[in-house]
């Protein structure tokens, strides 16, 4: 990938972008710049605009208009939910006092404590927020590449990619074969993979019920595994077929032009096919300087990074210890952040640390499983405290009210989010 | 639950206090015997089901007339939309006289009209109701719960700036603006609710997961924060 994230999105809006007030600053108030309007990042910017009522400037920079939640983008190709209700607008955030800048951050500079943008001009900051989540990691899944993403697509970044997946899908033949190519961790979203999985059978079942479909995994087990493959044994019998480490899953290739699936030897002729490459942050923590291999070793008590105090990197691109990637992960981290950047720039109290994460998956309507846990800051990293999983064998009461609650979920992160 | 946004307002003066501290509406353990006026319609109780008459866990704070699947009388449904709600009171009243509160029940019983009797019969009744314990959000509690809270732990006065940052954590999945979309309002409640609410998780009494996780580690002054900054959320 040569842009950071949603780039499918953004090779268009980026260019139609305009700049528009946020270069005037000069009031005296302390700057923050947020780089990305996802989970981590919108959260950052409406928290610290909130808390300080006014009194620091906060930019967000966030190529795209419509955001679309990678969580539940599982149960829009599931068909569950429409592509709009995964979509959300930065309006309320722009009238909460957030600059909303709608152009990509193309590249940080530390010393002079700027971001420039592609659309021309600098914006500068007294700390930095960098909440870019995914990219992909060139030459990960042999033959495959991002310019192979219409053909195989990855559909981890939501929004046209998962619409893309979904009508593939649909457009199998009878008895036609899906394979899916799982990513090594870590990677954003423990279980969405195999969500997927479960959401692609649910659709398949109800419109094609003769097709198959294949994972090949390079991880001997995965999140929830006993849970889903309860799941998957008790709705949609005979159709998945998990191919894990253990039998050559690892050992992949893929040919985009002739759709077709070589698994540990053996080649497979497909019929819609999901990548999913092996990740790292997002382009822009590259850019900054403020990676360490694939992601960006961050301290636990704020988020702020090793290699620079006022740089600070939110969700799946940084590498913090314990907590998974995800979008409830983020939105933890940074409102643990928030109260730093906020006590740092205008002297109000700061709380000690608390993280906490929740995931919840669907694996056929009304059969809802959950994964959770605690976290506390340490010296060394993010340490998990205490945790929870749903259980095999739960009734189908306690699986509806779950899934029940992942709705509430949804609803109340979103307003956390973007107000 | 919509109920609980009410109940702590109707009984949480006197129910509340009386029944997870001890004494209250009257003597369950002789309101026991005085139910087996009521076994042979009514069940109560682990995987109690209606029979004749619906069954009565959780009675408590439900809206009268709604449990799935029981056919009840168009006036009992009635009384129901037009507010009729379960409470201490409410419950005396009906059980006083059934046709004088709602007047084509079709519970055939004539009364009771002994005061004590109904008040040692609602305290039984009362032990298989949500209790204060189980606010905001709980299964309908088929046994009674046993919470032990030194009451000098909910005199603790909390410290909202602390609890509106600890309050995060609450807001990735409760909206501050109080809707219930799947997961249930918190705020505007009586900080003692809120405050025995969490301790019943964090005791593991009540029975959701994520929440003893979260009440799990949180202390006894970070509860009092919490509840102190959602009483007054707008």
């Amino acid at each position: 990938m040569k842009m950071n994230r949603r780039s499918f999105i953004g090779t268009v809006t980026a260019a139609t972008a305009t700049l528009s007030a946020p270069m005037v600053m000069g009031s005296g108030k302390p700057r923050v710049v947020v780089v990305g309007g996802g989970a981590g990042g919108a959260t950052a910017a409406r928290y610290i605009a909130k808390d300080s009522k006014g009194g620091i400037d906060v930019t967000l920079i966030e190529p795209s208009r419509a955001y679309y939640t990678c969580f539940f983008s599982n149960l829009y190709i599931g068909g569950l939910r429409d592509i709009n209700s995964i979509s959300h607008s930065y309006g309320t955030l722009a009238t909460n006092g957030v600059n909303v800048v709608h152009d990509w951050a193309i590249g940080v500079d530390r010393a002079a404590k700027t971001v420039s943008l592609a659309g021309g001009g600098t914006v500068p900051y007294d700390k930095l927020i960098l909440s870019p989540g995914i990219d992909f990691v060139e030459g990960a899944v042999e033959g495959w590449d991002t310019s192979a993403q219409n053909a195989m697509p990855h559909a981890y970044k939501a929004g046209s990619q998962t619409e893309l997946l979904k009508a593939q899908i649909m457009a199998m033949p009878q008895g036609g074969t899906f394979a899916m190519v799982a990513p090594p961790n870590p990677f954003r979203c423990p279980p969405g993979p195999y969500e997927r999985v479960s959401m692609v059978a649910h659709l398949l079942k109800a419109n094609n019920p003769t097709a198959k479909i294949i994972v090949a995994d390079p991880k001997p087990k995965f999140s929830k595994m006993s849970l889903f493959q309860e799941g998957w044994a008790e709705h949609y019998e005979g159709m998945i077929d998990w191919i894990g480490e253990d039998f050559g899953g690892g050992n992949v290739s893929v040919d985009p032009a002739a759709m077709t699936v070589t698994i540990d030897g053996e080649l497979t002729k497909v019929d819609a096919c999901n990548v999913i490459p092996a990740m790292k942050a997002g382009h822009i923590a590259h850019l900054a300087g403020v990676t360490d291999g694939n992601w960006a070793p961050v301290n636990a008590a704020d988020m702020s990074t090793k290699a620079d105090p006022d740089v600070y990197v939110l969700g799946d691109s940084s590498q913090q210890g314990d907590m998974p990637k995800s979008g409830f992960s983020a939105n933890s981290q940074a409102k643990v952040c928030a109260n730093a950047v906020r006590g740092a720039l205008t002297g109000s109290k700061v709380f000690p640390a608390k993280f906490s994460n929740t995931c919840w998956s669907l694996i056929e309507i009304n059969d809802g499983v959950k994964v959770g846990a605690t976290y506390q800051a340490t010296p060394e990293k993010i340490a998990k405290v205490d945790g929870f999983i749903s259980k095999t064998g739960e009734t189908a009461e306690v699986r509806k009210a779950t899934y029940e609650e992942s709705v509430g979920w949804y609803t109340g992160i979103t307003a956390d989010m973007f107000g | 639950m919509i109920f609980r946004m009410f109940l702590p307002i109707t009984f949480a003066s006197t129910i509340a206090a009386s029944v997870v501290f001890g004494e209250g509406l009257g003597d369950a353990g002789k309101g026991t015997k005085i139910f087996s006026k009521c076994k042979s319609c009514h069940r109560i109780g682990n995987g109690a089901i209606n029979r004749v008459g619906p069954h009565l866990n959780g009675i408590f704070g439900r809206k009268a007339g709604t449990i799935d699947g029981f056919a009840y009388s168009k006036s009992m449904v009635r009384a129901g939309v037009d507010g009729l709600v379960w409470t201490a009171e409410t419950l005396d009243a009906y059980l006083e006289n059934p046709k004088s509160l709602v007047s084509k029940t079709r519970m055939n019983f004539r009364g009771l009209k002994n005061p004590q009797a109904r008040a040692d019969l609602l305290a039984f009744l009362r032990g298989y109701s949500d209790e204060p314990i189980n606010i905001p959000e709980a299964e309908p509690t088929a046994t009674k719960t046993d919470l032990k809270i030194d009451p000098a732990i909910l005199t603790i006065k909390g410290d909202p700036e602390y609890g509106e940052y600890l309050s995060g954590e609450c807001k990735t999945c409760h909206q501050s603006g109080g809707e219930d979309d799947g997961i249930p309002a918190i705020t505007k409640w009586p900080e003692e609710d809120f405050a025995i609410a969490m301790h019943a998780y964090k005791q593991k009494l009540r029975p959701h997961p994520v929440m003893q996780m979260m009440a799990g580690r949180l202390s006894d002054e970070e509860i009092a924060a919490l509840a102190a900054y959602f009483k007054d959320l707008e």
